[in-house]
């Protein structure tokens, strides 16, 4: 096990963070309605912070825009997750962000599944089904120590 | 005097006795013996008794007067009376503890004599170090030692130091164990006066420096409502002037901020760093010799580790210093540089993460060796030809973009770093050895096809290319012709970079430029016209043209080159007007960019503006069959355009200069004078003000003049001025054509707002006056006369010319008006907001501070007036006159204001209109983030009304009511904790907006309410 203040993992990979959305004229057009589209949901995540660095899940790879699939029709949106590393403890953590973020930020009618990118995590099975169990999620937000990780992890970056 | 006696003994009895302080008597006796009515001698005989009476609480009351009299009357004693005061007073600090404090107030008022004799001074310190047990005392008592022992060091500094280190070891005693953050500050003030005014500290050094450096890292938090206004911040600058005032703390502070560097409170980290630079800054090679690599690891470990900026770059600047100081101290004797052996340290344990150009340290690493290259020139030497050829290594061992994006940044960094240093040692650069490989780098970068990649690679050439002398001619040339291709490239995505790159580049080596890159963007300028496809690619030509125009000599080659384009666009192969704009556009800049160089300036006056004005009055004097057919040369947009063309010109020149121009340009539009201008053989006169309706043409010529008149500076004589206020005059009520009467507006707003105040200018605006009286009440002119009105309104707001009030109040009595209402009502924002060609700063016109705030509170109150006296119908127009005017405003300024406004605020938000809906959203705003007091009163309309807003039919109006509602969350948690259920129940709502704009404000919105009141916010 790894000492009190130490990092699981000191010296990750960086990635760079795309930019915002070009606003294009038809944006901008009142009567064109916009889709939710792939891009605007990797923007809802892409800024979540990570449990352990001051770092974005974008600048860790946790998140990937082709990762993501939305279907604005059939109100249905899922995201795979990559933890950093195979054992990574916060991987939960994570993807309960993740979670929390979307439904915070989604109209009610969507169903959001939120998973591990397969292969990519120990217990990628365990950390899957706990995500996709509504009453788990509920009662880990429940809890005020997990609730207050989970918003300092949506809390804007100061 | 007997009586008088008598009067002294009685207040003497009666404060003695009077247990409770008797006040009167108190101030009495004081007042007395200052007004010379007895003497401190009488005052002494009077207690006589009190002050050996067997009982302490007497013998204290005694003093306790006695001591308030000197107060009141040090300066009034003798030599003498001193003398014997101050022994009996150092007796008395053997007595009662009960009397201890009044003995210390009465030796203050001693200390403050100057009477006071050589010796005595030392004798009451003695006393008070032996007598006094300090920290028993009350903290007022505590506070007068420190008084006393100040009062003699900034006196009797002479006498203290023959006390040598007893001195030191008194107050140390004195202070130990001092906690009240008051007294604190005085006796750190005490200690750093210790050091810097050289008291001997003897053997006490280590003492001096435990008493004071218990209290580090400071950890104080003043209670609320504290009367005294001491902070941590106080506190902490005050004890680190002590401990980073003298290297002989060195050897005890270093140790203790390194283990205080590992603390897990922030505050304590950076509190450390920072002192960590402050003592730095003092101490030499010795004192930091022993414990360099700690520092070091301490430092490395937070850059490395932590999360906050604030730490990092405290860390960095804590670096810098240390190795300035190791540089500045002279090499020892026995050779050892410390200097280079830190450096060696650093680098071995920096220089691996930079291999890693796609790990998380990359960037620290990068950090902490250009603070410690930035120190000095030595250090920037060692690292950087230690750096430098690795990272040219590292760059052809990568091969991604992104890795080779990282390593120019971090080339770029220290790059930048050499030109800190070039001048100073000419003889030997670092950069010498490397400048080929350095070159190739850069051009691999420039040729790559990731955008930032290449982005990167032109700020680095730039950096390069700024170090003087490094690169030669050839070199250049090659620079240039990187930087043409990425500008005329096809989809260049760094054109505006390389064309920066190209104007800062230019100023240092104009020659190469122009003789490479003009010529060939010309050349590219003059091929495949006739396609529209390539328009941006004339485009992105005209303005690298205008954008590499930094020297005089230069411009001499582009500005003709753009007006022969220009001239050439006009004869007709393209009929297009965007052509003309970009001429325009990329001419302006050209001219804010020699604005400060005379010489450019006034060629590019000579050249551009007779050009101009030919080509204008040409294209307004061509025979053409129907109107359609006019040129494209008099269309709006292109005649806007070369307003600031002309204006750039004109304004920054000096009076001596541009006086024979001006009166060329009044004549040619006042009689026609053409002769200044070239190719000047016109089929017609060329008469804006006479040639009538028929002349629309050359009546919106105007804009020209106005354009050269409003700029110029005032002390500009212009002549002939009343007649061309006149013609103006008439032009504006009398065209029929928008652009021409509104441009002949602003050309007479302009000229009014700079004529001296006098007759001259009583009798023009008298006859404006009558000109709108008459004109409002004819029903063809009116648009027209409250275009004038707007304009001369302004002029006059802007100057605090008293007939303002007058013409503001016709203003406002016209929003009631059916046809001209709402026009009015736009008109304020006109008003209140600054015009980019006329009545502006940049145009030397007279603006007031505070016009704003001055017209503010003359017609709100009017506004609001009329607003509720009006029909209900024409309520919107007050609104939103009124809103347009509380846009304008600072928010310092409106603050007070708010509570009376605010009713009228939540009003207009029911309006239905949406430019009423929408400035009063972007008014509230910023009201919300800082006068939450008066908000968080109407908390109930706000929220209801701002969430019938996010569901308005117009997207802006949804998106500010959003961001409002987003603001709101910076009201007190307890205001707000009532709503936040029922704002995240509406904002779900705008969740599913079918704009995506409005759902990313949503989306913050609804975020942040979630996040209130809830852990980890």
């Amino acid at each position: 096990m790894v000492g009190g203040n130490q990092l699981e993992n000191a010296n990750p990979l960086i990635y760079q963070r795309s930019g915002d959305r070009q606003v294009t004229a038809q944006d901008e057009d009142e009567d064109i309605p916009d889709k939710i589209d792939d891009r605007e949901i990797f923007d809802l995540i892409r800024s979540i912070n990570d449990p352990e660095h001051p770092l974005s899940l974008e600048e860790l790879n946790v998140v990937e825009q082709v990762r993501v699939k939305v279907n604005d029709d059939e109100s249905t949106v899922a995201v795979e997750f990559t933890p950093t590393i195979p054992h990574c403890s916060m991987a939960t953590l994570i993807g309960l962000s993740i979670k929390v973020k979307l439904l915070r930020s989604l109209p009610e009618r969507f169903k959001v599944d939120v998973h591990i990118t397969p292969g990519t995590h120990a217990s990628e099975h365990a950390v899957n089904k706990q995500l996709a169990d509504k009453e788990r999620v509920a009662a880990a937000l429940e809890n005020s120590h997990l609730l207050e990780v989970v918003n300092q992890c949506l809390s804007a970056r100061s | 005097m007997a009586a008088e006696e008598n009067g002294v003994w009685g207040l003497v009895e009666v404060f003695v006795s009077g247990l409770q302080d008797g006040k009167a008597a108190e101030l009495a006796t004081g007042t007395q013996v200052k007004a010379g009515n007895c003497t401190v001698l009488q005052v002494v005989e009077a207690l006589g008794s009190y002050l050996a009476n067997s009982e302490p609480r007497t013998r204290g009351r005694g003093v306790q007067l006695l001591s308030q009299v000197l107060l009141q009357c040090y300066p009034r004693l003798t030599q003498k009376e001193v003398e014997v005061l101050v022994l009996f007073y150092e007796n008395r600090l053997k007595d009662h503890h009960l009397i201890t404090p009044h003995v210390l107030q009465g030796l203050k008022a001693l200390s403050m004599c100057e009477t006071l004799p050589q010796g005595l001074a030392v004798s009451i310190l003695k006393a008070i170090f032996q007598e006094v047990h300090v920290q028993s005392l009350m903290q007022v008592d505590r506070h007068i030692v420190y008084t006393i022992i100040t009062n003699f060091m900034r006196t009797r500094e002479e006498e203290l130091k023959s006390l040598a280190a007893d001195f030191t070891f008194g107050f140390i005693q004195v202070m130990d164990g001092e906690k009240d953050p008051r007294n604190l500050l005085v006796a750190f003030q005490i200690v750093r006066d210790i050091i810097v005014k050289s008291y001997s500290l003897g053997p006490f050094v280590e003492e001096l420096f435990e008493v004071t450096s218990c209290y580090f890292p400071i950890d104080f938090t003043p209670p609320p409502n504290d009367p005294h206004g001491i902070t941590r911040e106080d506190l902490i600058v005050s004890l680190r002037a002590v401990l980073a005032s003298t290297p002989s703390f060195a050897e005890f502070l270093l140790p203790l901020l390194i283990e205080k560097m590992d603390s897990d409170v922030q505050s304590a980290k950076v509190d450390s760093l920072q002192t960590l630079n402050a003592s730095c800054a003092i101490y030499g090679q010795k004192e930091l010799k022993e414990f360099l690599s700690s520092l070091w690891s301490s430092i490395r470990r937070e850059v490395f580790q932590t999360a906050s900026e604030r730490i990092e770059t405290e860390g960095l600047s804590a670096l810098h210093t240390l190795c300035q100081s190791l540089s500045r101290s002279v090499v020892g004797s026995d050779g050892e540089d410390l200097l280079d052996s830190f450096l060696n340290c650093v680098l071995q344990d920096c220089k691996h993460h930079l291999c890693e150009p796609d790990m998380k340290l990359v960037w620290p690493s990068a950090k902490l060796l250009q603070a410690a290259a930035g120190a000095s020139y030595r250090s920037c030497y060692k690292i950087t030809t230690s750096i430098l050829p690795l990272l040219l290594e590292q760059y052809n061992q990568h091969t991604q973009s992104s890795q080779r994006r990282t390593i120019v940044e971090m080339l770029l960094g220290f790059l930048k770093l050499q030109g800190k240093w070039i001048h100073e040692e000419e003889d030997e650069n670092a950069l010498t050895g490397f400048k080929d490989c350095l070159c190739t780098v850069m051009y691999s970068a420039l040729t790559d096809p990731n955008v930032q990649l290449q982005l990167v690679g032109i700020k680095a050439l730039t950096a390069l290319g700024s170090l003087q002398g490094l690169l030669s001619t050839s070199d250049m040339e090659l620079v240039v012709d990187h930087l043409y291709r990425l500008i005329v490239e096809k989809d260049a995505q760094n054109h505006l970079a390389a064309m920066e790159a190209s104007g800062s580049l230019a100023r240092m080596y104009p020659s190469a430029f122009a003789s490479r890159l003009v010529p060939k963007l010309s050349e590219k300028l003059q091929t495949d016209q006739m396609e529209p496809s390539q328009s941006s690619l004339r485009q992105r030509c005209l303005r690298a043209l205008s954008a590499v125009s930094t020297h005089p000599c230069i411009v001499r080659e582009t500005v003709p080159l753009l007006l022969r384009y220009l001239q050439h666009v006009q004869k007709g192969s393209i009929l297009c007007a965007e052509g003309m704009i970009s001429v325009c556009q990329s001419l302006h800049l050209l001219a804010m960019q020699c604005q400060q160089d005379t010489e450019s300036l006034w060629y590019y006056h000579q050249t551009v503006i007779p050009c101009l004005l030919a080509l204008a009055v040409q294209a307004a004097l061509q025979e053409t069959q129907t109107q359609a057919e006019s040129p494209v040369l008099l269309d709006e947009s292109v005649l806007t355009a070369m307003v600031p063309v002309i204006s750039a010109a004109c304004s920054h020149l000096s009076p001596e200069l541009v006086t024979p121009s001006v009166s060329q340009v009044v004549g040619l539009f006042l009689h026609g004078d053409v002769s200044f201008l070239p190719e000047n053989s016109f089929p017609r006169r060329f008469q804006p003000f006479q040639g009538g309706e028929s002349e629309e043409k050359q009546r919106q010529l105007v804009a020209l003049l106005m354009a050269f008149v409003c700029p110029l500076q005032r002390n500009v004589e212009i002549p002939e001025l009343d007649y061309l206020l006149l013609e103006l005059l008439t032009l504006s009520t009398s065209s029929r054509c928008p652009f021409a009467y509104t441009s002949a507006s602003k050309c007479f707003a302009g000229l009014v707002n700079k004529c001296p105040a006098g007759e001259q200018l009583d009798e023009v605006l008298c006859s404006v006056m009558e000109r709108i009286e008459s004109g409002l009440v004819d029903g063809f002119d009116r648009t027209r006369v409250l275009t004038l009105l707007l304009w001369v309104t302004k002029a006059l707001v802007l100057r605090y010319h008293p007939l303002n009030t007058q013409l503001t109040d016709k203003l406002i009595s016209l929003l009631t008006d059916w046809e001209l209402g709402p026009a009015a009502a736009d008109g304020f924002f006109l008003l209140v907001s600054d015009t980019p060609d006329v009545l502006n700063k940049a145009c030397h016109a007279d603006v007031r501070i505070m016009f704003r705030q001055r017209f503010f509170t003359e017609n709100v109150p009017k506004l609001v007036q009329s607003f509720h006296a009006a029909d209900e119908d024409k309520k919107p127009n007050y609104l939103k006159a009124l809103s347009h005017v509380l846009n304008s405003l600072p928010k310092q300024v409106l603050m007070p204001e708010l509570p009376s406004l605010l009713s009228l605020l939540l009003e207009a938000l029911s309006c239905p209109d949406r430019v009423v809906q929408l400035s009063t959203l972007t008014c509230l705003e910023p009201l919300l983030l800082d006068a939450s007091q008066i908000l968080s009163l109407h908390m109930d309309t706000l929220v209801m009304k701002l969430l019938s807003l996010t569901c308005s039919p117009a997207m802006a109006v949804r998106i500010a009511a959003l961001q409002c509602v987003h603001a709101l969350t910076r009201l007190p948690l307890h205001v707000l904790l009532p709503y936040k259920m029922q704002v995240i129940r509406a904002l779900a709502k705008p969740l599913d907006d079918k704009k995506r704009l409005v759902r990313k404000e949503a989306v913050t919105a609804r975020g942040e309410w979630f996040l209130l009141g809830s852990p980890g916010s």
